[in-house]
């Protein structure tokens, strides 16, 4: 009976998630441009989404972006992370207050609404372009400020998913490598890093999913790109074209097939390490 | 407060932390100089004797070869098309200069709200002869009287769009009855059929010309007795809806929608049972235009585009893919009977004459929105 209840909680909870996934892949087969009426079925979404040069514009500058976007902030968040964490435990330079202070101002920008952060970024582009005159030398509002402001928005979120796991982290192995002679950075390399991997992961994750969704900060510092997000909301208008569900029903099973491959692979390699019985606190 | 005495932690203290130092260094400098040169794709390129002009547009506002055949007949011009959001996001990007495009296509407040702060560039009519197509009475319009800044490109009405049989079921007597007048929507017998729309203005357009004030009324006591009617009529509206208004319709889950006719017409094609009107009390038309804001640095260009979207033959294929009402009367010309004689997509002169236009109202716009809060919130 208990088993019943929790199976059909779960299933109850998947049909809540996927019931809207599910709408949008019937749709996108519908021959009609209606979101309700069902009228035949049909590919023409899927010919109109491959013959649409600005969708497949969109969904380029959406992607770099979002890749390049997420190396960044990973980097930037990770190092970001480190220097806080060593500030507050192992050297003892930071009072309180002054970690209270340091870390809400790393929040600072994930609480405050987007759209404070969108015109506070197109603010200050404009006003660094026009001051450094930075057109003549090429840069202008478009891709470059999209991925700059997409960075800043992401590495906060970088950094508050990496810094609790550096406090879990043994400091002490860290040092035994140096005295063992590894330079820091392999220190760094081979006892921190794969301690990190789980945080790091997930920051990727988030930022990547962060970057892809978001429309009101991309409103405006793109310039004259376009991405996706924004091609969509634009869509509001006129209500949605089906070819967009086409792309969503395509990113759906690529983003699915993804992470059946990366489950997959993840199994074996636990696998392998179990076998070879090398267990150990790097391996997480 | 403790300061940082150790400055030189950062300083490399042997070959391979400097040279990390240095990859990293070297790494960051590269991206930029990528980012920063190499992507400058949004440029205007004139090497090739090309020149880019960059427009924006709404969703799904021109058909989709218009700018390949403009492409073909004049090589020396590309064009990037893409959309904007709408008209408040366009304005707060153009305004700051985070964004440079020739030519964008806003509604008539809008318009008249960039004309008062000087953001548009006045239009050349040398280059723009097919401006003789236009119809008569889309020269002069309230928002920019001399035509000095703008070229309409699509208009069409707002109203009620209604469902006879669900009426009638309901209880609405066709044969004593008429669906003429925003009151309706304040018909008990309809309570849960009826959709609102779900932006402030139109709202306010809807309840001010109920009471039978203007739909561009400033008196603050008219405006609170607009709140108030739209609180009372708050328990009657199923939802309050933009978009969605159309599909909820054509699917039949509600009577009544206060919606604007380009939705009407949509909804009218997949679900024939539905009409729509004016109401007596005036409605309202609305405008997209053509301007050049103040940024754009091809104007002559840009005018050839204008002057190519106002051909009749590239007007009518423009009309017949978005289906809104043309402003192009030799376009008009060339569009289907059945197109020509629909009161939804060519409302008559008498419907026109009583229908107001949106104005900018500057700061009272806060108002409008303070108060749609209060009925959304009541």
């Amino acid at each position: 009976m208990k088993k019943a209840l929790k199976y059909a909680y779960i299933g109850l909870m998947l049909f809540f998630l996927y019931a809207p996934i599910m709408v949008l892949v019937v749709f996108s087969f519908n021959e009609s441009r209606s979101r309700v009426r069902w009228t035949g079925f049909t590919f023409d979404w899927y010919r109109e989404l491959f013959n649409n040069p600005r969708i497949a514009d969109a969904l380029t500058t959406t992607l770099i972006v979002g890749i390049l976007s997420t190396v960044f902030a990973v980097i930037i968040g990770t190092m970001a992370a480190i220097a806080i964490h060593r500030l507050r435990s192992t050297r003892k330079k930071l009072d309180t207050v002054q970690e209270k202070t340091l870390l809400g101002f790393t929040r600072l920008s994930m609480s405050s609404p987007e759209i404070i952060l969108g015109v506070s970024l197109m603010v200050s582009f404009v006003f660094f372009i026009n001051t450094f005159r930075l057109r003549e030398i090429g840069f202008n509002m478009g891709f470059q400020t999209l991925l700059l402001s997409h960075i800043a928005f992401n590495v906060p979120y970088v950094v508050m998913s990496v810094l609790p796991r550096l406090s879990r982290i043994d400091e002490r192995i860290y040092e035994a490598a140096m005295d063992l002679g590894a330079s820091p950075f392999t220190a760094f390399r081979k006892t921190m890093l794969p301690q990190l991997k789980p945080g790091i992961i997930s920051a990727a994750m988030i930022a990547f999913t962060l970057s892809i969704d978001d429309v009101v900060v991309s409103t405006f510092t793109a310039g004259a790109t376009t991405n996706l997000s924004i091609l969509i909301f634009s869509q509001a208008r006129r209500g949605v074209n089906p070819s967009i569900n086409a792309l969503s029903t395509i990113m759906f099973i690529v983003v699915m097939f993804l992470l059946y491959v990366i489950n997959a692979i993840d199994k074996k390699t636990k696998k392998n390490v179990q076998d070879d019985n090398n267990e150990g606190v790097l391996e997480i | 407060m403790k300061t940082f005495k150790k400055t030189t932690a950062l300083l490399p203290r042997n070959k391979t932390q400097a040279f990390c130092y240095g990859l990293i260094v070297c790494i960051m400098a590269m991206i930029f100089t990528l980012i920063f040169t190499g992507c400058g794709n949004s440029e205007t390129s004139r090497e090739d004797g090309q020149t880019t002009i960059i427009v924006r547009n709404w969703n799904d506002y021109i058909h989709p070869d218009v700018i390949g055949l403009f492409e073909a007949e004049y090589p020396h011009i590309r064009v990037d098309y893409a959309y904007f959001v709408d008209n408040e996001s366009l304005h707060t990007v153009l305004s700051r200069g985070a964004a440079e495009f020739d030519l964008v296509f806003p509604s008539d407040y809008m318009i008249e709200r960039m004309i008062s702060e000087e953001m548009l560039n006045r239009i050349n009519w040398d280059n723009i002869p097919n401006v003789s197509y236009l119809g008569e009475r889309f020269r002069g319009l309230q928002y920019d009287p001399d035509d000095l800044y703008s070229v309409p490109y699509m208009w069409g009405t707002f109203g009620i769009l209604y469902n006879p049989q669900m009426l009638e079921d309901l209880g609405f007597d066709f044969e004593n009855e008429t669906v003429d007048s925003w009151e309706i929507l304040w018909d008990e017998r309809f309570s849960q059929n009826i959709f609102m729309y779900d932006i402030a203005r139109e709202s306010f357009v809807v309840a001010l010309q109920r009471l039978g004030y203007s739909a561009n009324s400033t008196d603050i006591s008219e405006l609170e007795r607009a709140r108030d009617s739209l609180i009372e009529q708050r328990p009657l509206v199923q939802a309050y809806v933009a978009t969605d208004g159309m599909n909820k319709m054509i699917a039949e889950e509600g009577a009544m929608a206060a919606i604007y006719n380009g939705y009407a017409i949509w909804a009218i094609q997949y679900n024939p049972d539905l009409r729509f009107t004016v109401p007596k009390e005036g409605g309202m038309q609305w405008y997209d235009s053509m301007v050049i804001p103040n940024t754009s640095r091809n104007q002559a260009e840009t005018e050839t585009f204008i002057n190519f979207l106002l051909r009749p033959d590239i007007a009518r294929m423009n009309a017949e893919f978005t289906r809104y009402s043309v402003s192009n009367m030799s376009a008009f010309e060339l569009l289907s009977d059945d197109k020509r004689n629909d009161p939804v997509y060519w409302p008559s002169e008498d419907v026109l004459a009583n229908a107001e236009t949106l104005s900018h109202l500057g700061e009272f716009v806060a108002t409008f929105d303070n108060f749609w809060t209060q009925v959304l919130a009541s």
